[in-house]
């Protein structure tokens, strides 16, 4: 009997996630994540009101001038926003990624059924975008709790946060999965989350920093998101042009996803 | 489960469908060749074994038919297409038992199990059925809503089987489903694999053990070196690659090497090893009268039915190979 007569009719895709595998992806981490959600959503209360209280009630008590006119609680709320976003985008795509290639190798287990690198990649991708969104509105909650949102156009700032999570998650997926330890993990964070951190425009705007510095912060996708975001909150003009801003985001998330993809195809079907 | 239903679908394509067909197929990484040429037919219903040594190319050839790594040369063709342009769908009706266990040690025995389901496309409710049959099938039912983490070795790799069966596969890939349990387990493992095989579920397996191939395989092949080295049923291989018994002798002197020479004649093959002499022969009573008819009293005797392990290494060699 030949081949050809074992050739059964392909079995036929029903439902949204039968068309769409990166949904059921996605599914699969969120099941994941109900173990532990209480405490993350305790945590992403708590880390915003700590840190509006910290910075921006205690430090701005010092800062009596403002910053260009405006109260330095205002001014910083926004970039707390941006860089929290970035906090959580980069800590949920390093070692969530390496414990499911070197510790718990989930993706092996994923690539083994029909889903393709890509829908592994961007089911993951969606839940951290997923994870960024829901704490940053409780952020924005807390923002607006304590009167920094000046604007109608803070209502656009889940967006903007949307796109700066994916501008570093779909890099920094492309990192953790070319590395094979979490001491990269630790550098990640030294030499570029830190410093992106402290020196693109969150605490201070970026007109302070010696030339060189100022255009390592224009390098960096954090800055453009600060600068969305304080635009957004204060309802200013942005200091550069927001068409150049969000295409340069979109910039990173599109390269980044494209590097992501096939360093998981290279790890995953070898 | 209804496994049952899937024997049916089986039985009815006849037993003779081949739906794996490998002819010269190579698979190389950068200089090195892990699957050398081989030529592979498996049919619909048959339990089938790779045997080798580590590093013969089993694991390779598995995960070429499990279409996550594409073949370097030669042609594959599973269920009639081709795992370079089909993989999905492929993938689609295939079960995979990976070496290793990558279950979520954080999710339950039953969210492994729906979850998974998902990537198939089953509908949540189905998914939460077959889990539940599955569960069963592999007597795990009351660890459903355990977690999977403190689960045995031998619990988990249960749990892996029921989830390579959450799809309904053709064809169940089990890539050395019993290393590393204990002797329950494994033989709990062995049970459940034999009812599939029996209801008509196609398996193919990697092995080194082997009373594990000869308990479950009607059909096998030994690799060595990327090679298929010997191919045939279990049965046909000793026969052919060894003698019907063996005889161990155990000698009392140090050196087992200084009877050799005496026992000249005595069996097809005699080998020497350096705790005791082996003759291959037909009649094994009938050998030892003769080593005693000889004047050569050895310590211990033990007359034994030929195995698969005595062609494994017949074929393979003694070497340790790591």
């Amino acid at each position: 009997m030949s081949l050809a007569d074992a050739v059964a009719p392909p079995r036929p895709k029903t439902g949204l996630v039968g068309r769409f595998p990166v949904l059921a992806v996605l599914e699969y981490h969120l099941v994941a994540y109900r173990r532990t959600w209480r405490s993350g959503a305790f945590s992403s209360f708590l880390l915003p009101l700590l840190t509006v209280v910290g910075f921006g009630v205690g430090v701005g008590a010092y800062v009596d001038a403002g910053v260009g006119g405006v109260p330095y609680l205002d001014f910083i709320v926004p970039g707390l926003i941006a860089s929290t976003a970035l906090q959580i985008a980069v800590g949920e795509s390093t070692w969530p990624v390496l414990r499911n290639f070197e510790w718990v190798k989930i993706y092996f287990g994923q690539a083994a059924t029909p889903l393709r690198a890509a829908d592994i990649v961007g089911g993951h991708l969606a839940f951290v975008l997923f994870r960024v969104l829901t704490s940053s509105l409780a952020f924005l909650l807390v923002a607006g709790l304590f009167g920094t949102l000046h604007s109608a156009w803070a209502l656009a700032t889940p967006l903007l946060v949307l796109l700066i999570a994916i501008s570093v998650a779909a890099p920094v997926f492309a990192f953790s999965s070319a590395v094979r330890s979490d001491n990269y993990v630790a550098m990640l964070f030294r030499f570029a989350v830190i410093p992106m951190t402290l020196f693109a425009g969150v605490f201070f705007p970026v007109e302070s920093l010696p030339v060189v510095l100022r255009w390592l912060a224009y390098v960096s996708p954090l800055w453009h998101g600060v600068d969305l975001c304080r635009a957004a909150t204060l309802g200013l003009a942005p200091a550069w042009s927001v068409p150049g801003h969000l295409l340069y985001l979109a910039a990173w998330g599109f390269v980044g996803w494209l590097l992501a993809r096939s360093q998981f195809r290279r790890r995953l079907v070898i | 489960m209804d496994v049952s239903d899937q024997a049916v679908r089986v039985d009815a394509v006849a037993s003779d469908t081949v739906l794996i067909q490998a002819r010269g197929l190579v698979k190389r990484f950068g200089d090195f060749t892990a699957v050398d040429g081989i030529d592979v037919d498996v049919r619909a219903g048959e339990a089938f074994g790779f045997l080798g040594p580590n590093g013969a190319g089993k694991s390779s050839t598995m995960r070429m038919i499990g279409c996550v790594s594409p073949p370097t040369g030669g042609e594959l063709q599973i269920m009639g297409m081709d795992p370079r342009r089909d993989g999905p769908a492929i993938r689609a009706r295939l079960g995979v038992c990976p070496q290793s266990d990558n279950l979520d040690p954080e999710l339950t025995v039953q969210e492994n199990l729906t979850t998974y389901a998902r990537y198939f496309g089953i509908p949540r409710r189905v998914a939460r059925e077959r889990a539940a049959e599955l569960l069963n099938f592999v007597q795990l039912a009351e660890r459903a809503g355990s977690r999977v983490e403190p689960l045995s070795g031998g619990m988990k790799r249960r749990v892996t089987i029921a989830r390579a069966l959450v799809n309904e596969p053709d064809i169940v890939l089990l890539d050395e489903p019993t290393t590393g349990l204990d002797p329950q387990a494994r033989h709990l493992v062995w049970e459940r694999l034999f009812r599939l095989k029996q209801q008509g579920v196609t398996l193919v397996l990697t092995t080194h053990y082997m009373d594990e191939a000869e308990q479950l395989c009607d059909r096998l092949v030994v690799m060595d070196g990327g090679r298929i080295v010997a191919e045939g049923a279990p049965r046909t291989l000793i026969e052919r690659y060894s003698t019907r018994e063996v005889v161990e002798l155990r000698f009392a002197a140090d050196n087992q090497e200084d009877f050799a020479g005496k026992l000249v004649g005595l069996g097809e093959r005699i080998e020497v090893l350096p705790d005791r002499v082996l003759l291959y022969v037909g009649d094994g009573d009938a050998a030892v009268s003769a080593v005693h008819a000889r004047a050569l009293t050895p310590a211990s005797v033990l007359v034994r039915r030929s195995s698969l392990e005595d062609v494994f290494l017949h074929l393979t060699g003694r070497t340790l190979v790591d």
